[in-house]
């Protein structure tokens, strides 16, 4: 290698993670040797049957879990144990019930030491952009589970961390707006791509195959429990991509592929 | 800001509507209280009529002003120094598990001592003042609030918690953004109880041993069998107990406004 190509660090860069929970006499072994690169500014999906170990994996990536075996890093950083690298969404939308949504929303912010008012100003100018212009002042409890997701999608956005994992982001939304959430992501991430700020890398969770094909530039195939990673496939279509590709040949073609590795086990 | 005073004059028509069957009945046995008296002609010593105790009550307001402050300020102290002790321990009791073993014993211990003890030691190291009422009120206090605000900012959601700390929040702001808020409720629950038995822990103390308040009027009223007057007191205990068991119930809702949203309809 010259010197005048620089070494590209990955956004992420997960290598041999291997856990194996254990409670009471009984051990779960839950994720095996997983190993997976994101480039910067890439956008892979990562899609397997319930419990192979997805949720855990994006919980060791925001250092929230020790991993037995293996190492995570963000940009070249090592987040094992160590929480604050990334902008991190749970599956579950876990809104603090005390807050109302603009105050959900401007939470990362706070934590990270935004000054308030700032933090306010900048979630409420995107209220309207994730559908929920009107109900700033409402409290989780008032809000549907549609909503619920889509304000703790709004909280995750304004952790200015140059990678988002994002686990099953829209899973409790309808069809529907599920295709809304699509078009509008892309459209939210290019948007995002702002001089001067690192391009946001996304590692996303779902169930969904066709949004997985949809949203990402690669999709990681895992096994049932203990994930293991057994297919990756590259998903090249031009951005940004419409809701009719899904009726194309190309886009039916890789969706038999994934199908046939999740099934393959 | 829209209706709030008609909010306020809606909450208070309910309230009134919900507490018409209870004042009924007590309306209904102050009047067969009052019918038994008469029939039987029994001696005010041993039990007066309400309507002589009502006559007791205008003979003695000009004195009991004085008596109902001091037990008000001795119960309200009280229930402040348990309110600040008890958030202390209690995120003393959070903060470090060892600090929780040492404090909890020590605490469960406390509320075994009998007050009938306790009360004339406090007036001997204390004196005849509010100092040793106050106390007898903290003690009390202390232990429900404590307890209940600990295991308020222990039982906080684990995962609620996990959010902060994905954030990049430490200690201070899983405290500060999940802990703390969600132990409100819980700290009121506490303040709740102790609040219930202020008044009753000031009175106690001023039986034993004090110069003004509505247990030292109470000692005096018995000693001149005006027993008329211990009613008066004890009605006046009652109704204070009530109002600041009420003011702590809304000080609980002011505090933690998304508990009652449905009731707010907000
Ligand atoms: N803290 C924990 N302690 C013990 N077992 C756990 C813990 N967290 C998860 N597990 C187990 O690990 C396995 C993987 O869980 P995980 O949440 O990672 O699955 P997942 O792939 O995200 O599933 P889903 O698609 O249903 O969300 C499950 O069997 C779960 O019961
Ligand atoms: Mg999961």
């Amino acid at each position: 290698m010259s010197d005048a190509s620089p070494v590209v660090t990955p956004a992420i860069q997960i290598t041999g993670v291997t856990h194996v929970f254990r409670g009471k006499g009984r051990e779960l072994a839950v994720l095996d040797n997983v190993s997976l690169d994101l480039p910067t500014g890439g956008f892979v999906s990562l899609v397997g049957p319930s419990g192979c170990g997805k949720s855990t994996l994006l919980r060791i990536l925001a250092g929230l879990l020790a991993p037995d075996q293996g190492s995570a890093a963000v940009a070249g950083v090592s987040t094992l144990l160590r929480p604050g690298l990334v902008s991190y969404m749970p599956q579950k939308d876990l809104l603090l019930p005390w807050r109302r949504a603009l105050a959900n929303a401007t939470l990362g912010a706070e934590v990270g030491g935004a000054p308030p008012a700032q933090a306010r100003a900048r979630a409420a100018a995107l209220f309207e952009r994730f559908g929920l212009a009107g109900f700033e002042r409402s409290w989780p409890a008032q809000l549907s589970g549609g909503m619920r997701q889509r304000l703790a999608l709004l909280r995750t956005f304004l952790i200015s961390r140059p990678v988002l994992l994002l686990d099953e982001p829209f899973g409790a939304l309808d069809a529907i707006t599920r295709r809304e959430m699509h078009t509008w992501l892309q459209q939210v991430l290019r948007d995002d791509e702002r001089p001067g700020e690192a391009v946001r890398s996304v590692l996303f969770v779902t169930h969904d195959i066709e949004e997985a094909l949809l949203l990402s530039d690669r999709v990681v195939v895992m096994s049932p429990r203990p994930g293991r990673v057994v297919a990756e496939v590259s998903v090249a279509f031009a951005r940004p991509r419409s809701a009719s590709l899904v009726v194309s040949a190309e886009f039916v073609a890789l969706k038999a592929t994934l199908l046939a590795a999740l099934e393959r086990r | 800001m829209r209706g709030t005073s008609a909010q306020a004059a809606h909450w208070a028509l309910r309230s009134a509507r919900e507490l018409t069957p209870a004042g009924l009945l007590l309306a209904t046995l102050v009047g067969l209280w009052e019918l038994w008296v008469r029939l039987n002609g029994t001696q005010p010593y041993i039990l007066p009529a309400p309507t002589r105790i009502w006559d007791a009550f205008l003979q003695t307001r000009g004195t009991l002003p004085d008596h109902i402050v001091t037990t008000m300020s001795e119960a309200m102290l009280g229930l402040a120094i348990a309110a600040g002790a008890g958030i202390l321990l209690a995120a003393a009791i959070a903060v470090s598990p060892l600090l929780r073993r040492i404090l909890y014993p020590v605490l469960v211990l406390s509320q075994n001592i009998p007050l009938v003890v306790m009360a004339p030691l406090l007036i001997v190291w204390l004196g005849f003042g509010m100092a040793p009422k106050i106390v007898i009120v903290a003690l009390i206090g202390v232990f429900p609030i404590c307890i209940s605000t600990s295991e308020g900012l222990l039982g906080a959601d684990r995962e609620m918690i996990d959010l902060v700390r994905g954030m990049g929040g430490r200690t201070w702001a899983t405290l500060r953004y999940v802990r703390i808020p969600a132990a409100v409720p819980a700290f009121f629950g506490g303040l709740k109880i102790a609040s219930a038995y202020a008044v009753l822990g000031a009175v106690i103390g001023e039986w034993v041993g004090a110069s003004s308040g509505l247990g030292i009027f109470i000692t005096r009223a018995q000693a001149s069998f005006r027993v008329d007057r211990v009613f008066v007191a004890v009605i006046i205990v009652a109704l204070i107990s009530i109002a600041l068991f009420a003011a702590v119930q809304l000080a609980a809702r002011l505090a933690s406004p998304w508990l009652y949203i449905r009731q707010n309809d907000e």
